[in-house]
């Protein structure tokens, strides 16, 4: 990748924008929320992040929102990442790797289904199907 | 997972971003066998008394684990620092704010790795809040010559809009990876 400037990196921005202003969006967004603490990131929570932002652009998602958050008080199962996605019900996911991230962009977000295996905080049986 | 430097000085730059700190600065120059780190913060600072106490590994102020005795990453820093024959200073003044300086041995094998720094940059830029946060990245070679670049958060923002949003995101790292990249080949 050749040096890119901040003129480049605007150019870049805008043209984005305005392919992202043509679609009918409906207000509706996705939540990707990573937890930061100390032992978020001692356990991979970057290489988490990494992967959400490759498999988001590889499938080119809009309407993501991606934030980092401090502590989420799960030390044992970090990467602990929440997961907010319109209609579904909100989702936090423990042991988070790359590929795992990957799963939840493909399967939970694209496709509507849980990835079951790494609920933390389970939503009520009846609605996991 | 190893736990890296960029990893540890990910941890100190939120913790100047929980002491409200309004403007960041941190300098990472990288000599042929040294990194120095250099960390500035106006936020809520330490009186004498905290400072110590940040120091050790069971105390906590109590507000990151509400019912835990841990510290913050600081004892953790300075043992790794300690073991691996490098240097740690912290200055703190209550309602002025926090200085580090820091310096790895890269030539220790007992130091951690450097990990990825456009990596670091990216997670520290996006937290969410209104600080500014200046980051110099020097690179000082064997004839002294001297490359690096400068970051700074508001001025990226200007550009890019909301962090959060994930194009926004992608571009920033794209961004913040090519200034590495053209650093370490040059
Ligand atoms: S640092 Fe692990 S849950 Fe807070």
């Amino acid at each position: 990748m050749a040096k890119m400037t901040l003129e480049e990196l605007r150019k870049l921005r805008s043209s984005q924008k305005s392919e992202m202003e043509r679609r009918d969006v409906d207000g509706k967004e996705t939540h990707i929320i990573v937890g930061m603490g100390t032992c978020g990131i001692a356990a991979g929570a970057k290489m988490a992040l990494d992967s959400f932002l490759d498999a988001i652009k590889a499938n080119d998602l809009k309407d993501v929102v991606v934030k980092q958050t401090g502590c989420m008080g799960l030390c044992y199962s970090e990467p602990t990442v929440e997961v907010k996605v319109p209609g579904m019900p909100d989702v936090i996911y423990g042991n988070v790797d790359a590929a795992v991230a990957k799963e939840i962009v493909e399967k939970h977000i694209i496709h509507k289904k849980m990835v079951e295996n790494h609920i933390q905080d389970k939503p009520a049986g009846d609605i996991i199907k | 997972m190893h736990y890296s430097l960029s990893d540890m000085i990910l941890d100190l730059i939120q913790n100047s971003i929980e002491a409200d700190a309004q403007r960041i600065h941190l300098d990472l120059i990288r000599k042929a066998d040294e990194l120095i780190v250099r960390l500035t913060d106006d936020g809520c600072g330490m009186t004498k008394g905290q400072l110590e106490r940040s120091k050790d590994p069971f105390h906590s102020d109590g507000i990151k684990h509400k019912h835990r005795k841990v510290g913050l990453g600081i004892p953790f820093l300075i043992q790794t620092i300690e073991q691996a024959d490098g240097s740690f200073e912290i200055q703190s003044e209550k309602d002025k704010g926090t200085t580090l300086n820091i310096r790895f041995n890269l030539g220790n094998m007992d130091t951690p790795p450097e990990g990825d720094w456009p990596g670091l940059f990216l997670q520290s830029f996006c937290f969410e809040g209104n600080y500014e946060l200046i980051i110099n990245r020097t690179i000082i070679r064997e004839q002294g010559e001297e490359a690096g670049y400068t970051l700074q958060r508001s001025e990226l923002q200007d550009i890019l809009g909301n962090f959060n949003e994930s194009g926004a995101m992608i571009l920033l790292r794209d961004y913040l990876r090519s200034q590495e990249e053209e650093l370490l080949d040059a």
